[in-house]
């Protein structure tokens, strides 16, 4: 009966929003008067969970799995939630459990909802509330299955720590046979990405060229922040496309969102809209990201962004 | 090679989101509908395994009489024919089982839907689709290439992308990169005119079982005036994003 949560893990360690979506279970479990069960793939050390509210991980330790795949992972997960009876099932919004959820959604006979906002308002019937129509309404859902799989929005419920401490059993899962191989994988791996990101620093073509680019890098440093783009800037090629934000690039649900030199298209409104803060720097006044947003320097970003790196580097050492 | 592409019928960016009925039902009226982005990439892609690899491609939609003009849209781009399952779309899971069916009646190699719709953004039709029918499975697809029965393609991952080889029977769930935005094709006049006479066949719903209701919908807590700072008191912006705002 116990709760099952997905905490992902990169290179041995947890990801931010494996804390998260394991702060989300232990509240579902609170509600429902069991306990949390945490399955961890090739993680080193496991004993963290226990600080988020997992009294019991799940350990798989398998050099098949040293590749994520969303067929191999969905059985993993189906057979843990098999193990333990589990009735609720908590993945995060990440690229990979989003890929994972829908196949395991069907392996479990399971009804799904994504991009949760915020713990079920009630157990029965199992009522949660979800983004929809690109972050402009939320829609209030009852998984209506005995099994059900909840995928938490990034950044919507944060971690909340615990006393309690797991205890960890090995789990050795079939692994099935998948048409899908991964070959390569290209990814920069010394930045913080968008998804996992708290804060993330936009930019846009305000910034006239992507030799400008120096000081969003910066700002993006002193703040522990992911960088990202408008759909312009990734179309002109000046920055990768995996930085581009919006309706059709990625979403973005940060806690604090900085747009430099971005006029805000409805587009890309609607694709950073989840971030909970929201600063927009532009010299024009009139740019309609100043109606999005919560706070607004009218500025030159070649001046304002760099004097901004100043006090942001002083506040740190004074803060340190 | 055949190949199916999923239509989701979506209002368009740029509509006013708002609800009836006690906020239980998407007010449609004044709303213009339009193909969903991450289908209309997955399309153009089809489009360029028809003229180059000889493909046929047909569209396929759950939905009422009313998204006949959004699919008729997918003709004049170049789709074949057209399917519509004749069943207003409930849920993500009925929704792959209806598509599910079709996909095996009709015996596609190929099926291209986008990663999510604008609408309710489940990001769920696809994958469950592809474990119904027990085909491969690729999402958030940023290239695809077919060469025989396997296939190469590309997936946008946190932080990066990466590259798998696959075969088909295969799902992707599409999205821009697929074709870049300036390959999307506008109907011309000859398109649309072909497309009045291309089949849309309207088949009946294998009364699927949802596994999710709908209760209702809010909005968003509108937000108040944003709070303008000087832009030479930036001392003040990081004294509110850390005190106010409790960001920093």
């Amino acid at each position: 009966m116990s709760i099952l949560v997905y905490t992902e893990s990169e290179n041995g360690k947890f990801k931010k929003t494996a804390f998260e979506v394991a702060s989300y279970a232990k509240a579902v479990a609170d509600q429902l008067g069991t306990t949390v069960t945490a399955v961890a793939v090739n993680a080193d050390d496991v004993s963290e969970l226990g600080k988020y509210g997992v009294d019991k991980v799940l350990k798989v330790s398998n050099t098949d799995l040293k590749k994520f795949n969303a067929k191999s992972y969905a059985s993993v997960l189906k057979q843990a939630a098999e193990n333990e009876s589990s009735k609720v099932v908590v993945v995060s919004s990440s690229a990979d459990s989003k890929y994972l959820a829908p196949l395991l959604a069907v392996n479990l006979d399971a009804g799904y909802a994504s991009n949760v906002v915020e713990v079920p308002s009630s157990t029965s019937p199992f009522t949660v509330k979800r983004t929809a129509f690109t972050n402009k309404a939320f829609n209030i859902t009852t998984i209506d299955t005995a099994v059900k799989v909840v995928g938490v929005s990034n950044n919507s419920y944060g971690l909340v720590e615990n006393t309690g401490s797991a205890t960890t059993e090995d789990f050795s899962p079939s692994i099935p046979a998948s048409g899908v191989t991964v070959e390569s994988v290209d990814k920069v791996t010394d930045k913080v990405t968008i998804a996992d990101a708290e804060i993330v620093v936009s930019a846009g073509r305000g910034l006239k060229g992507p030799e400008n680019w120096g000081m969003i890098e910066e700002l993006a440093d002193v703040l522990g922040a992911a960088t990202a783009c408008s759909k312009p800037v990734s179309d002109l090629g000046w920055r990768p496309h995996g930085e581009h934000v919006g309706q059709t690039g990625k979403p973005v649900a940060a806690n604090l969102y900085i747009a430099i030199g971005i006029s805000g298209a409805i587009q890309h409104l609607a694709g950073i809209n989840a971030s909970k803060v929201k600063v927009v720097i532009n010299t024009d006044p009139e740019a309609p990201f100043f109606k999005a947003a919560d706070y607004g320097v009218v500025g030159d970003a070649f001046e304002v962004v760099p004097a901004l790196i100043e006090k942001l580097k002083a506040f740190k050492a004074a803060n340190a | 090679m055949k190949i199916l592409v999923c239509i989701s019928h979506v209002p368009d960016t740029t509509s006013k989101i708002n609800f009836t009925d006690g906020d239980s039902k998407f007010d449609t009226s004044g709303v213009q509908f339009v193909i969903n982005p991450n289908d209309e990439f997955g399309l153009t892609r089809a489009m360029w395994f028809k003229e180059k690899q000889g493909a046929s491609v047909d569209v396929v939609n759950v939905g009422g009489p009313e998204t006949e003009p959004t699919l008729r849209k997918a003709l004049a781009i170049g789709a074949d024919s057209a399917i519509r399952v004749n069943t207003p779309a409930v849920d993500g899971y009925q929704v792959a089982k209806e598509l599910a069916k079709v996909v095996k009646d009709g015996g596609y190699d190929l099926v291209i839907a986008g990663r999510e719709s604008i609408d309710y953004n489940g990001a769920m039709v696809p994958g469950m689709l592809a474990e119904l029918t027990d085909a491969n499975f690729v999402t958030n697809c940023i290239n695809l290439e077919v060469d025989g029965t396997s296939a190469t393609a590309i997936r946008e991952i946190d932080g990066g992308k990466e590259t798998v080889s696959t075969a088909l029977p295969l799902v992707i769930g599409g999205q821009k990169g697929l074709v870049e935005e300036s390959d999307l094709r506008i109907p011309n006049m000859r398109g649309i005119m072909m497309a009045r006479k291309k089949p849309l066949n309207v088949v009946e719903a294998t009364s699927a079982e949802t596994e999710t209701s709908s209760v209702k919908f809010e909005k968003p807590v509108s937000k108040g005036a944003v709070t303008l700072v000087d832009a030479n008191n930036l001392d003040e912006l990081v004294n509110l994003l850390h005190n106010e705002a409790k960001v920093i």
